[in-house]
Parts: C-alpha cells; structure tokens; sequence
C-alpha cells in the first residue's frame, strides 16, 4: 500500500485515509463576477494535467481530516513531498538519477 | 387520559459478545461524546473548563476511563469521551471561542482486550499499530474496513474502537471475523 506523509499528523499514514482533491494552488478570482465567460471557465474547468511533476490538493479525510499540498510524480506515482496548506509553492527538480527532490535539498 | 409512552432507549449492541482464545470484544459502556473544534488560543481555557489538559501532539490523548478522555483528531479538533460527567455543560463555562457538538448518540464503541487484540483490529485497519509508533494513550481516526473509525489504545492488549452507531453491527461482525485469525 502506498503511504502518505501527512504534513500535520507528521507521519505516513496509508493512503486510505486520504482522498485525492485535484490541483493545487489554484486561487479563486477576487473579482469572480466580472471576469469573462473564458476566463471563468480557465479557472473553473481547465487543469494542466500533466505527465510527470503535478501539484495537488490531498485531504487526511479519515485521518486529521486536514487538507494539503503535494508535490507527486504522475509518472511514476511517487510523492516527492508534501505540505501544509497555505505553505508557498514547493519546487522540485530531477536529478542525474532521475530522482525529484525537492529544490535545494541535494548538497 | 392521556395516553402515555415510555421509550426504551437499547444499546445497539446490546447483549454481543464475541471474540476467540486470544481477544475479547464486547461492546463499552454508555458515554457521553462530545466533537470540539477550537483554535490554539483557546485551548488553556477549554482545558481549565474540561479539567484536563487538550492534548496538542498529534495521535495522542489526555485523560482517561471511566472517567474523562481527550482524544487528539486534528490540529483544531478532539473527541471528548465522558462515562460519568457531561463535558458539554462544562464547555459551555469557558468564554472562549469554539465549536462543541454533542455526539454521544452518534458514536458507540466496541472493547477489544487480550494478547490478539492488536491482530484483530489489523485484520480491517491498514495503519501501523505496533508498539513504536502506536504505544498505550495513542488514539487515531482511520479506517476499520470500509468504515471510519477512532481507535484508542487504552492498555498494553485494549483497544477502544469508536465508531458510528449505525456502522456499529458491521464493525462488531468484522472484528469478530478478524478475532478467528488472530492467533494465527
Ligand atoms: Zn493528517
């Protein structure tokens, strides 16, 4: 079974106790009503899906019940991080192994 | 006249028993429960109000029964469990900011005691509960199947498992299947 760091239970915890909640870092627009038809539908609708580094919202929901951010590789579906809510944008790089880490982890 | 009615309130497991050579499950005692969000501020004033310290380290509790437990679910969130007392009415003497619902009647419990008690739960809970990582006092919301339950371990071979009344017979027959196998 794959685990799941949780950022606020600070354990891994098995990933049945968590639900997948799509991408992260998606920011409602302030001015929601007076943006157009297209732009609405670019915030509401369309996702960057890609293949290789993602970053999503996951929720602890049979856990602390807290949601977060994670950084995970579509590819080979390994989490690289994850982190709390709130917490700015985590930037990853692959390295010569291939390996994503975390900017600035490898010395 | 009036016609009058008496409701007859009956546990939902009432009268079970169930178990193997190595654990014995059996449903708990009535107690009172109460759900209780609260941000980091107010928690010394709940604490003073409650008589026991909330505990803020993750999976661990504070208290115990009979008597009075707290039970860390979340940064913001605890599941007061009460045998005797009614943690509600005491909640509501603290001036603090916070969200306390009464879900005694929500919840019940299944005890599970004996050198097969941790087999047993592990036969439907996919989270690590050995001894490292899940000592005695440890209490976690997680899943039991394909129910969600809070599990607290109360003693070195008891198990204290919450859960919904209504998912309360499938939790029961569930872990009675699992104690079959747990000496195994
Ligand atoms: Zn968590």
């Amino acid at each position: 079974m794959l685990l799941i760091h949780c950022p606020y239970c600070q354990e891994e915890r098995p990933e049945l106790e968590f639900r997948n909640m799509g991408e992260a870092h998606i920011e409602r627009p302030k001015n929601i009503a007076d943006i157009s038809d297209e732009a609405f539908e670019a915030f509401f609708f369309i996702r960057s899906n890609p293949k290789g580094v993602t970053h999503e919202r996951w929720r602890h929901v049979h856990g602390c019940a807290r949601f977060f951010n994670a950084v995970r590789d579509t590819v080979s579906d390994r989490f690289v991080a994850t982190y709390k809510s709130g917490e700015p944008r985590l930037e990853v790089e692959r390295g010569e192994d291939g390996e994503l880490l975390v900017k600035g982890a490898r010395s | 006249m009036a016609n009058t009615a008496h409701a007859h309130r009956i546990h939902p497991l009432e009268g079970r028993i169930a178990g193997s050579a190595g654990v014995r499950i059996t449903p708990a005692a009535p107690a009172a429960r109460v759900s209780l969000r609260a941000g980091p501020s107010d928690v010394k004033a709940l604490s003073k109000a409650l008589g026991l310290d909330l505990p803020l380290a993750p999976k661990t509790t504070s208290g115990a029964l009979p008597g009075r437990l707290a039970a860390w679910l979340g940064p913001d969130e605890w599941l007061i469990i009460d045998e005797g007392g009614d943690p509600l009415a005491d909640l509501g003497k603290a001036k603090v900011l916070h969200s306390a619902v009464d879900v005694s009647h929500r919840n019940t419990a299944i005890l599970l005691s004996g050198a097969g008690a941790r087999a047993t739960l592990e036969a439907g809970c996919p989270q690590n509960l050995t001894d490292a990582v899940f000592p005695v006092g440890a209490a976690s919301r997680t899943v039991l199947g394909k129910i969600e339950v809070v599990i607290i371990r109360t003693g070195d071979e008891d198990y204290r498992v919450e859960c919904w009344r209504s998912f309360s017979t499938y939790a029961f027959e569930l872990l009675s299947v699992g104690a079959r196998d747990c000496l195994a």
